[in-house]
């Protein structure tokens, strides 16, 4: 039997074969991924070229005339008012959201999670139809909704928008992380004299905050790369950095300062946070698809 | 119930207390769920119902109409159009992006610098669509000079053709040569055994290619030859003779030469050298021909494919797709490809199976589940996709590259005003979803059994 787990010796040729398939997928693989920068990479050039270097040339000649990258556009971006405050708008959008679905679906998937109530299978089996319900459907009595209130078109309804469709995932994915404590961790609170409130404060909001953050970061990175319902729910005055700069398209070529700068601003902070917090962002993925 | 419910307060007395076990119990519950069940009854379940009922309504909601809005949804040539693109879409996106995820996945295994290979092809996942749209809309500009890919393709065309362009050149009159169509062709026909030179203008110093050089004189023809120089007429900083060859005037390189015969047939072609010379051989000494530098010379050059018309345009959408979500589908693939136990592998690696055989025996059906989810998580998300479609095409392509969710903005808020039919629309999104819906529940009572 001893036989078996000697590791089985390669021939000359077959290691000669490994190495040259080794280096073939490395090539290859190099290959794709300066694929997948070039997109990027020539956004960020471009939004360092003036516009009438943009009109007559590609960002590539920058490498034969390093001398054209300026910071013009970023300059002209920052004094336009309509571009700050929408960036403001984004931030005032995204950040409300994050926290109500964080806090509303934390309570929602501690219940569904530890606590026992009539009904509570079907209502999680609910949640989980919600969680792929297109956001189409609510577009148009929501808006009708919102204008009966008198928040259309201003940030809270986009807030509100946001949060209702957060939610299905949020408590899907909250549950599951919390269903995963030990039973005698909360029975032994209990039995302590520990409330629903002190167990839930106490002992899984701290123990969740994996969960929480990953939640926290997807949420936020949905939210501030929404174009769609702000470009419905929200006017002039609050629309988010996304709705901006798509006033912009209808003259690609003539507003390209603006459109590659400010679509790069946009970048910049949902790129900051993914490369801070990759790990829990891949961690919000995996739960959301795979649990 | 309330003894066996774990809280400690509950009297265990048969005494009703003034909130009750129970009840207090049911209220704390509710505190917990009820700031959930308000939003999402209020602001989805509630809209899901209204959409539903307002989709049997007309445009203004005043009549019902029963099913009219989904009849002309599927009459409607635009509508139509936008449900057979997401057909499409739903058939290409989540598929090549499956592949692409799995072969990186499997690839990345053997990697020395994985992290940073997943970071890359995961990075477009982190940026809106809309940022997305911006970067592939001008990738695939039309004009090379301005479009990355058609840069790229021109560039590797121009490799395997030596021609020039000289859009707007012209002939300097008087010499024996003459413009006709904007076909530059001798006055008269040659006979084989002469030279015959084309002296340009309005070329600028600037725009000549790097490899032009002097002019030289049209070298001796043979008896079946036409020589003759193509040169720019012009010294720079003034001088020499108009028509001559001089010192200072460049030949003007890669310009095609034709020699046309009296039926209009082009019977030799050439391409001019550096200096400018050219030599048209094997002409019919017998016969007398028109020599001629064709309209081609002259155009703006390759112009490149016209990415964003129509033709192209939900490809160029559904590539930008992917660039974004390949890197979802990796991710997904290897999280499950690490997480797998790989004793098997090992086993059939001992027994002599190759790389190939371990994987498509062994590898690939293991991980079917994890395919299956990533692919229906893709189906999901392609069947509601707008932003990409929305910011990409310009405005005369748009029409070519409708899908639903589009369309269901465009005629209930951007412009149409038919709430009727956009009802419709989204309705149909949600019935497009139902078997991923169905699927997910599915899933979901099976590991609560498992």
């Amino acid at each position: 039997m001893s036989e078996l787990t000697i590791v089985r010796k390669l021939t000359p040729a077959q290691k000669v074969l490994r190495v040259f398939n080794n280096s073939i997928v490395n090539v290859v693989l190099v290959i794709v991924a300066i694929f997948w920068l070039v997109p990027t990479f020539g956004l960020l050039l471009t939004s360092l070229r003036s516009s009438s270097a943009n009109a007559s040339s590609g960002w590539w000649t920058v490498f034969t005339a390093p001398a054209q990258l300026t910071l013009e556009n970023y300059a002209n971006l920052l004094s336009n008012e309509t571009i700050t405050g929408s960036f403001w708008n984004t931030v005032v959008i995204a950040v409300p959201t994050t926290f109500a679905v964080v806090i509303i679906g934390a309570l929602a998937g501690y219940a569904f999670a530890w606590l026992e109530f009539p009904g509570r299978d079907w209502l999680l089996i609910a949640v989980i139809v919600l969680l792929a319900v297109p956001i189409q459907v609510a577009l148009i009595p929501l808006a009708r909704l919102f204008g009966d209130l008198g928040i259309f078109g201003s940030v809270f309804g986009v807030i509100l928008f946001h949060t209702a469709f957060g939610l299905p995932f949020a408590i899907f994915l909250l549950r599951n992380f919390y269903s995963q404590f030990p039973g005698e961790l909360m029975e032994a609170a209990r039995v302590d004299g520990a409330g629903e409130w002190n167990i839930f404060f106490r002992i899984v909001l701290p123990l969740g905050l994996p969960a929480v953050a990953s939640l926290a970061i997807f949420q936020f990175l949905w939210t501030w790369n929404d174009m769609l319902v702000a470009l419905i729910f929200t006017n002039a005055e609050s629309m988010p950095l996304t709705v901006a700069i798509q006033t912009q398209l209808r003259q690609f070529g003539s507003n390209i300062d603006v459109l590659s700068a400010g679509a790069f601003l946009s970048m910049i902070v949902p790129l900051l946070v993914f490369f801070a917090f990759q790990r829990y962002f891949v961690q919000a993925l995996l739960a959301g698809s795979q649990k | 119930m309330t003894d066996t419910v774990t809280a400690p307060h509950s009297p265990r007395t048969g005494k009703r207390a003034a909130p009750s076990g129970r009840g207090r119990r049911a209220l704390i519950i509710i505190s917990f769920l009820a700031p959930a069940l308000v939003v999402l009854g209020a602001l989805v379940v509630y809209p899901i119902v209204f959409t539903l009922v307002r989709s049997f309504y007309d445009r203004g909601g005043d009549a019902f109409i029963g099913f009219q809005n989904y009849l002309t949804m599927f009459t409607n040539d635009t509508t139509f159009t936008a449900i057979r693109n997401n057909i499409l879409w739903v058939i290409v996106a989540p598929l090549v992006c499956t592949i692409l995820g799995l072969i990186f996945a499997v690839l990345l295994e053997k990697l020395k610098w994985k992290t940073a290979f997943r970071l890359i092809i995961f990075m477009p996942m982190a940026i809106s669509m809309l940022a997305a749209g911006v970067i592939f809309r001008g990738l695939f500009q039309e004009n090379p000079q301005l479009g990355a890919v058609n840069a790229g393709i021109v560039g590797i065309q121009s490799v395997f053709e030596d021609s020039s362009y000289f859009p707007g050149a012209k002939i300097r009159e008087g010499h024996g040569v003459v413009m006709e169509q904007s076909v530059m062709v001798t006055e008269g026909e040659v006979a084989p055994g002469s030279s015959v030179n084309f002296p340009l203008t309005a070329v600028r110093q600037t725009s000549l290619p790097e490899d032009a050089a002097q002019a030289a004189p049209a070298p001796e023809a043979g008896g079946d030859q036409v020589t003759g120089t193509v040169f720019l007429d012009v010294v720079p900083g003034g001088g020499g003779e108009q028509g001559q060859i001089d010192e200072g005037k460049s030949g003007l390189p890669g310009i095609r030469v034709d020699a046309v015969t009296v039926d209009g047939d082009v019977a030799a072609h050439t391409i001019t050298a550096s200096d400018g010379t050219f030599t048209l051989e094997g002409l019919d000494s017998a016969q007398t021909y028109r020599i001629a530098l064709p309209a081609s010379n002259f155009s703006e050059g390759p112009t490149g494919v016209s990415w964003l018309s129509a033709t192209f345009i939900n490809a160029v959408v559904i590539l930008a797709y992917i660039w974004i979500w390949a890197g979802f589908a990796m991710v997904m693939i290897a999280s499950g490809l690490s997480a797998m136990d790989r004793s098997l592998q090992e086993a059939a690696r001992m027994d002599g199976a190759t790389e190939w055989q371990v994987f498509s025996r062994i590898t690939a059906p293991l991980l079917t589940p994890v395919l299956l989810v990533v692919l229906v998580t893709l189906i999901i998300n392609v069947l509601k996709i707008f932003d990409l479609v929305y910011v990409i095409p310009p405005g005369v392509s748009r029409p070519a590259a409708n899908v639903i969710a589009v369309e269901m903005w465009t005629v209930s808020f951007g412009g149409g005003n038919d709430y009727g039919l956009g009802s419709a629309l989204a309705i149909l999104l949600l019935i497009l979803v139902l078997p991923s819906m169905i699927l997910n529940v599915k899933r979901f009572r099976e590991e609560r059994r498992a």
